[in-house]
C-alpha cells in the first residue's frame, strides 16, 4: 500500500535554531493520526515542514511517494495537502462567504466550488447564517469551523489540523471534533491532528506520535497511548 | 469665484499625481509592510523614459496624440521593469531580516537610482514637450482649466476605478487582498506570495509612471531630483488617507493637493509646505491610523 505521507529523518530550523531533531512519521490514506506534545515540543513545526512553508534543512517528506521536501508550498496545496493553521488565520476583512472562496483559490470548477460551499453551510449551518459577515467578527468557536470549512474547500486528500481545540469552550471543541471525525469517514479524507488536548486527540485518533524537544519519543496506537503509564503522567494529567 | 476655481482645478491635477504616486506606496506597504523609499525614484524613470520616447517620435515625424498614447505605453513597461528589479535585488533577499534592514536598502536603492540618472543623463533640468494637445473645447474654460490638466485628472480617476476593480474582482485582485491581511495564510491556501509581491511592485510602478509622463509634460521640465520631492509628498498623501488603504491613499492625494493649491493661491507660495505638512500633523493628531486607515484590531 502507498503511503499518504511520509517523513524520513527530517531536521528543521528556524534560522540557526533546530526545532526538529530526525522526526520519522508516516501516515496510511485514511487514518487519523495524532501528533501531541508540550508547548514548543516542534509540532506546529512538523506540519509547517509538511507544507513547504518551513523547508526541512535535511531528510525527506515524501507525499504518495513522491519527494515534496523542496516544493513550494502553493505546489503543495495544488498537491492536496492541506492546513488549518494554528490560530485559525482567518483573512479579517473578507467575508465568511469569500473566506471560503479563498480556500478554493486553486481550484477553477466552478460548479464544483458552489456544491463544496453549500456542503461546508450543511456541516457548519452558523457558517450559513454568518456568510456575510467580515471573518473577523466571528467568535473562536465559529472561526475555528470557518477554518476547517476553508481547508476543506481546496478538496484536500491529507488534511492538517494544528490545535483546533485552543481557547475553545469545551462543548466547542467536542462539536469540532465530531466534525473532524465525521468528516474522515464520510469523505475518507486523512487527517493528521496536532494537539496538546491529548485526552480527546487521543480518544478520536487511530495512532498516536508523541513529541518531546523536537524529537518523537513515542509511537503507538491511540488506545495503547492512553493506557501507557508515561503518556498518562506527562500529558493526561492522571 | 473664478480665481477660486482656478486654484480648485489646480488643486485637483496636483492631487491627482500626488494619489497615483501615493497608491504605489500603499499598495507595497499594505503587503509587505515596508515603504518603498525609491518609488519616487520609479516616477523619476517613468518621466525620463517618456521624454526619450517622445523625443525620439517627435524626430520620426509621429503626429502629436499618438506620442503622447505611445510614450506613456513605454514608460509604464520601462518603470514597471525597473520596479520588478529594485524587488528583487533590493526587498527580496531582506524577506526575513528585521524590518529596518530593508527601509535602509530602499534608502540605499533612492539614492542609488537618482544618482545613476544624474550621471547617464545630466543633473540640470531638462525641457519636457506638451504632449497633451490643446483641445478646442477647452477655451470655455479660460484661465481656469488647461487641457493637461483635464487629462490628468480624467486618467487619474480611469486609473482609479479600473484599479478598484481589479483588486475587488480578479483572481490575482483577491490574491493581493488576502496577501495583505495574512500572508501566512495566503501561502496556506495555494496564493504564489512572491508572484504576488512581484505584481504588487509593478502595479504601482506602472502607476508612477503614468503620474510621472503626465505632469512632466503639463509642467514642462525635469530633472533627476523630482522624484524625491515627489515621492516625500505622495507619502505624505499616503500616511494622511490612512497607510495600506487604496481609497485612503487616492482621498490623502486630493487633500494634499487642494490644501496645497489653495495655501499657493491664497497665502504665499512659500507657505505650500507648511500648510501641507500643518495638515499631517493635525490628522496624526486627531486620527493616528491616517483618514480611511483601521486601527489594527486583533482577535485571538
Amino acid at each position: 500500500m502507498t503511503r499518504m505521507l511520509e517523513l524520513r529523518n527530517v531536521n528543521s530550523f528556524y534560522g540557526n535554531i533546530q526545532a526538529l531533531y530526525d522526526v520519522n512519521l508516516y501516515i496510511d490514506p485514511g487514518e487519523i493520526i495524532t501528533l501531541i506534545g508540550a508547548n514548543g515540543a516542534g509540532k506546529s513545526t512538523t506540519l509547517m515542514t509538511v507544507c513547504g512553508v518551513v523547508q526541512a534543512r535535511s531528510g525527506q517528506v515524501v507525499y504518495q511517494e513522491e519527494e515534496i521536501t523542496r516544493e513550494a508550498p502553493n505546489k503543495i496545496v495544488a498537491k492536496g495537502i492541506c492546513q488549518v493553521p494554528e490560530g485559525r488565520l482567518i483573512f479579517p476583512e473578507l467575508s465568511v462567504r469569500e473566506n471560503l472562496d479563498m480556500g478554493a483559490f486553486m481550484r477553477n470548477d466552478k460548479d464544483g466550488i458552489k456544491r463544496d460551499i453549500e456542503y461546508c453551510f450543511d456541516l457548519f449551518p452558523i457558517l450559513a447564517q454568518r456568510r456575510r459577515q467580515p471573518g473577523g467578527n466571528l467568535s473562536g468557536g465559529e472561526q475555528q469551523m470557518l477554518a476547517i470549512a476553508r481547508a476543506l474547500m481546496a478538496r484536500p486528500r491529507l488534511l492538517l489540523l494544528d490545535e483546533p481545540s485552543m481557547g475553545l469552550a469545551p462543548l466547542v471543541v467536542r462539536q469540532i471534533f465530531d466534525i473532524v471525525q465525521k468528516i474522515n469517514k464520510e469523505s475518507g479524507t486523512t487527517i493528521f491532528l496536532v494537539e496538546q488536548n491529548a485526552n480527546l486527540a487521543l480518544k478520536i485518533g487511530h495512532r498516536g506520535y508523541v513529541m518531546e524537544n523536537g524529537r518523537i519519543v513515542l509511537t503507538d496506537t491511540c488506545d495503547k497511548l492512553l493506557a501507557d503509564e508515561s503518556v498518562k503522567r506527562a500529558y493526561l494529567g492522571l | 469665484m473664478e480665481y477660486f476655481l482656478e486654484l480648485f482645478f489646480g488643486g485637483l491635477t496636483r492631487g491627482s499625481i500626488y494619489a497615483l504616486i501615493a497608491l504605489g506606496y500603499t499598495m507595497v506597504y499594505g503587503i509587505i509592510e515596508l515603504i518603498n523609499f525609491a518609488h519616487g525614484e520609479i516616477y523619476m524613470i517613468g518621466a525620463f523614459t517618456g521624454l526619450i520616447v517622445a523625443g525620439l517620435l517627435t524626430m520620426l515625424g509621429f503626429p502629436g496624440i499618438s506620442i503622447l498614447a505611445i510614450a506613456l505605453v513605454c514608460a509604464v513597461i520601462w518603470a514597471a521593469a525597473y520596479g520588478y528589479t529594485v524587488e528583487k535585488v533590493a526587498y527580496k533577499p531582506l524577506r526575513g531580516a528585521p524590518r529596518l534592514s530593508p527601509l535602509i536598502s530602499a534608502i540605499g536603492m533612492s539614492i542609488f537610482l537618482q544618482n545613476y540618472v544624474m550621471l547617464s543623463q545630466t543633473s540640470d533640468f531638462l525641457p519636457f514637450p506638451e504632449l497633451v494637445p490643446k483641445f478646442g473645447f477647452m477655451k470655455h474654460f479660460g484661465s481656469m482649466l488647461s487641457s493637461s490638466e483635464l487629462v490628468i485628472v480624467v486618467a487619474t480617476v480611469l486609473v482609479c476605478v479600473g484599479l478598484t476593480l481589479f483588486i475587488k474582482y480578479t483572481r490575482l485582485g483577491k490574491a493581493m487582498r488576502a496577501t495583505a491581511q495574512n500572508r501566512k495564510m495566503a501561502m496556506l491556501v495555494g496564493i504564489n506570495v512572491d508572484m504576488v509581491i512581484s505584481a504588487t511592485f509593478i502595479i504601482g510602478s506602472s502607476l508612477a509612471a503614468v503620474g510621472g509622463v503626465l505632469i512632466a509634460s503639463h509642467i514642462g521640465q525635469i530633472n533627476y531630483y523630482i522624484g524625491f520631492i515627489a515621492g516625500i509628498k505622495a507619502f505624505t498623501a499616503a500616511v494622511l488617507g490612512g497607510i495600506g488603504s487604496l481609497p485612503g491613499a487616492m482621498l490623502g492625494g486630493l487633500v494634499l493637493g487642494l490644501t496645497e493649491a489653495y495655501a499657493t493661491g491664497y497665502v504665499s507660495s512659500d507657505y505650500e509646505d507648511v500648510f501641507a505638512f500643518c495638515l499631517l500633523v493635525l490628522i496624526l493628531i486627531f486620527r493616528p491610523a491616517g483618514i480611511m486607515g483601521k486601527d489594527k484590531i486583533q482577535k485571538v
